[in-house]
């Protein structure tokens, strides 16, 4: 017989209502999503039961795809089909050392490089976005309903600009974002809960494009990050580079194509992941122009020349033992994680360096995803038995303000536990000072110009005083997130500025904003997006044509056409940067319109001046 | 949430003292981080998140304050209206500096030869010293109470903290 619950009195039986929430892993070769079902958590799979989704978004002529519809044009369409979009975030073209690498169309945006698609010039954040949206809807088709709550995974030792353009693409593709987790703490709650683990661990993450070393003590429920360290430029991906570079010298190729060399990476790939458990691989490949490719890769080989990447590794990983006042004999165990430790180079190299073999009893593709599940499950506010325990985590990166001297004054130092707040205090350094210029920077170095320029601002309206007497207090605080806010307040009188450390990559939150309500005009149809591309070519172009043509012939015309001819101009870039297709084709049609007799005028003055003999170059004075 | 006008002693539970039983702290800010951490309001307002937040990162300067020795040396004295790393008094005996000038222009040599277990001694002899020192500071601040008189030591134990983590540095740049 079943009983009924009766509550007591005034007490409303809460209804244990189970949130959807769900945890991302945006890697830079794969993505994945994960949640908690029934106490446990799993991998959601595609139709066709694939847990992983191919970080690749293409801009095709009937839509963005992402995943395996994207990766299957890879070669055929290399600069519209975007790969390790991940090593972009945050990052401005200057900032790429490896610019070259990739086959886009770069173009050189203030703070976040951009690249330019068939779908229009798409930042880095928008082509996340892009990732995020697929990872939603496949969360939500498996959960059966719009997802409540999301913790996304970055790399621990993603600086502030990175974070930040992580959690705006998390925004922009309409997640409900609960927290920024660091991909090897990630990695550790899995394996921890899983394991019942106490001690001291290392998580050696090398993934496609990022290499992070934590060093975590488990006890009794607590997680708590030591050190962290990394290269946020150094993973798989460079495996990859370093044997497409052999293939180039062995094969004595000449320059390649954009699709040609997408297809030898793609082989040099291959060849990699087949190194893992092979002796030698075969690399076999047809150029566009007929040249075909056929060489063996050895496992010697591949071990040398990449045996510097490994080496790599290591120098983060003795800086975090340091940092963490530890030597490698304190650990407890190591956890791999990441494709890329699927190398046996890799692991021999961690298992040297530790004294001892490497944990690899969990998926390194699965476990960060699977660990941001069981986080976001918990910060969605859904009890499963055993969950009361804690994470503390830590900022990779210093951060510190530029003084005198082009020098940074170190605020919060690197390996703080966050989320934490420190204020500093400085003063004028002229008598008389009205405003002070400050500039937010971050990492280890001793110059400004070393560090990363996160955000300039100023505060104004210091009462004058002699050099050295106001008291301007600096407030750095860092959320939970690992996310950066900064206030400065004159202590005497009480004036102040405050920033979010946000706009000084090139994201407003106005640019944000209007991204956001682009994507929903677009999220249906995405042949609008191109429409409106297309329209905006159209637009510049008929306005430069216009304006050049005024400008030489202007005399052809009277006042009253003249205004009409303007407004036309007017209603043109009014709506040049608006999201409407539509109104600018309408727009570049009146221009057209208004400008048809004049451009009849001036066809009949340029034929007058041919048939005269003279250039119309020599009549222009 | 906390009570921040408490001191970094009352806020953890301990008796405002040089020598603290270290895994009593440890168990304190565990216990007050899981009450306010923000993880435990993800999902709540903003006020309940802004609250959250300030209250764990000032359990989070309190717990940095005194766990570290030099630091919590430095935090009992300012609890005592003394400012014993200020900048503008920052005397320190002349043997006490000889001894540390000659240490480094040691390290430098042994660093320049790559002579490691040269370092190495060097970097336990500081920190010989420094248990020293600490040892001293006990007497001097949980016993005789001559918190005044302590400044020097407590700024003697500032200087080796920090020259112990640059021979570390020169070590582990020796090392690999």
């Amino acid at each position: 017989m079943a009983l009924f619950q009766i509550s007591e009195p005034g007490e409303a039986p809460a209804p244990h209502q189970h949130k959807r929430a769900i945890g991302i892993d945006l890697g830079t070769t794969n993505s994945l999503v994960a949640t908690v079902r029934n106490g446990l958590a799993v991998v959601l799979p595609d139709a066709e039961g694939r847990p992983l989704v191919p970080s690749i978004v293409r801009y095709g002529e009937h839509g963005v795809e992402t995943g395996y519809a994207a990766m299957a044009h890879q070669t055929s369409d290399p600069q519209n089909t975007i790969l390790s979009i991940k090593r972009l975030m945050g990052r401005g073209l200057s900032d790429l050392t490896d610019a070259r690498r990739f086959p886009y169309r770069f173009v050189d945006t203030p703070g976040m490089v951009k690249i330019g698609t068939r779908a229009g010039v798409k930042s880095p954040v928008e082509v996340s976005a892009d990732l995020l949206r697929a990872l939603r809807e496949r969360a939500e088709a498996s959960l059966g309903g719009p997802v409540d709550g999301a913790v996304v995974t970055v790399p621990a030792y993603f600086d502030d600009a990175q974070r930040q353009a992580t959690k705006d693409a998390a925004q922009l593709a309409g997640l409900p974002i609960l927290r920024l987790l660091n991909e090897p703490t990630a990695a550790a709650i899995a394996y921890g809960l899983d394991n019942a683990s106490e001690g001291v661990y290392a998580v050696y993450d090398l993934g496609g494009g990022t290499f992070d070393i934590s060093i975590l003590r488990l006890s009794r429920g607590v997680f708590e990050v030591l050190a962290t360290n990394g290269d946020s430029a150094l993973g798989g991906d460079d495996f990859d580079h370093r044997v497409f570079c052999w293939i180039i010298e062995a094969a004595k190729l000449p320059p390649l194509s954009p699709s040609d060399a997408r297809l030898l990476l793609v082989k040099a790939r291959e060849a990699k992941e087949n190194l893992s458990e092979h002796e030698s691989a075969s690399i076999l490949a047809t150029l566009s122009d007929g040249t075909s490719v056929n060489l063996a890769l050895t496992k010697a080989i591949f071990t040398e020349i990449t045996g510097n990447l490994v080496a790599k590794t290591l120098s983060p990983v003795r800086r975090a033992l340091r940092d963490a006042q530890l030597q490698s004999g304190d650990i407890k165990g190591v956890v791999l994680v990441g494709g890329a430790t699927r190398m046996p180079q890799v692991r021999r190299a961690v298992a040297e360096f530790f004294g001892q073999p490497p944990l690899t009893n969990l998926n390194p593709d699965e476990v960060v995803a699977l660990g941001a599940a069981v986080q976001g499950n918990k910060l969605a506010g859904n009890h499963e038995k055993d969950d009361d325990w804690l994470l503390l985590d830590v900022i990779p990166l210093s951060l510190g303000l530029e003084i005198m001297g082009g020098l940074t004054e170190k605020i919060i130092h690197r390996n703080s536990t966050i989320p934490i707040a420190r204020a500093q205090e400085f003063t004028t350094y002229k008598d008389g000072q009205t405003a002070m210029a400050i500039h937010v920077v971050q990492g280890e170095r001793e110059k400004v110009v070393d560090c990363r320029s996160l955000a300039r601002f100023e505060l104004r309206g210091i009462p004058p005083m002699v050099a050295g007497a106001a008291r301007i207090q600096v407030t750095f605080q860092v959320d939970a997130d690992g996310l950066l806010d900064v206030a400065a307040r004159e202590q005497g009188t009480g004036v102040e500025a405050t920033i979010t450390v946000k706009p000084s990559y090139g994201l407003s939150d106005g640019e944000i904003a209007k991204m956001l309500a682009d994507s929903f005009t677009h999220a249906a149809d995405d042949m609008q997006a191109r429409a409106l591309a297309e329209a905006q070519v159209e637009a510049d172009q008929i306005a430069a044509a216009t304006e050049a043509a005024l400008a030489s012939d202007g005399e052809l015309i009277g006042t009253h056409e003249r205004a009409v001819i303007d407004a036309a101009l007017a209603k043109l870039r009014r709506f040049r940067d608006g999201s409407d297709h539509l109104a600018l084709r309408a727009a570049v049609e009146s221009v057209n319109h208004a400008t048809g007799d004049f451009a009849a005028r001036r066809m009949d003055r340029s034929v007058s001046r041919a048939l005269t003999g003279k250039r119309v170059d020599a009549l222009s004075d | 949430m906390i009570d921040f006008s408490r001191n970094h002693f009352e806020l953890l539970g301990l008796a405002p003292a040089f020598r603290i039983d270290v895994t009593e702290l440890d168990r304190a800010y565990r216990q007050l981080q899981t009450e306010v951490h923000p993880d435990r309001f993800a999902g709540g307002s903003d006020t309940e998140r802004r609250l959250a937040l300030q209250s764990s990162a000032h359990v989070n300067e309190a717990y940095r304050a005194l766990k570290n020795p030099v630091r919590r040396a430095q935090y009992l004295l300012r609890l005592h209206g003394i400012d014993a790393v200020s900048e503008t008094d920052t005397a320190l005996p002349l043997e006490f500096l000889e001894r540390q000038l000659e240490r480094r222009e040691l390290a430098a040599d042994a660093q320049a030869a790559g002579d490691v277990p040269a370092l190495s001694a060097l970097l336990e002899d500081a920190r010989a010293e420094g248990r020293a020192l600490e040892d001293l500071l006990a007497d001097l601040l949980d016993g005789e109470q001559a918190f005044a008189m302590a400044r020097i030591q407590v700024r003697e134990l500032t200087f080796l903290a920090k020259l112990t983590g640059d021979l570390d540095g020169m070590l582990a740049a020796s090392e690999s």
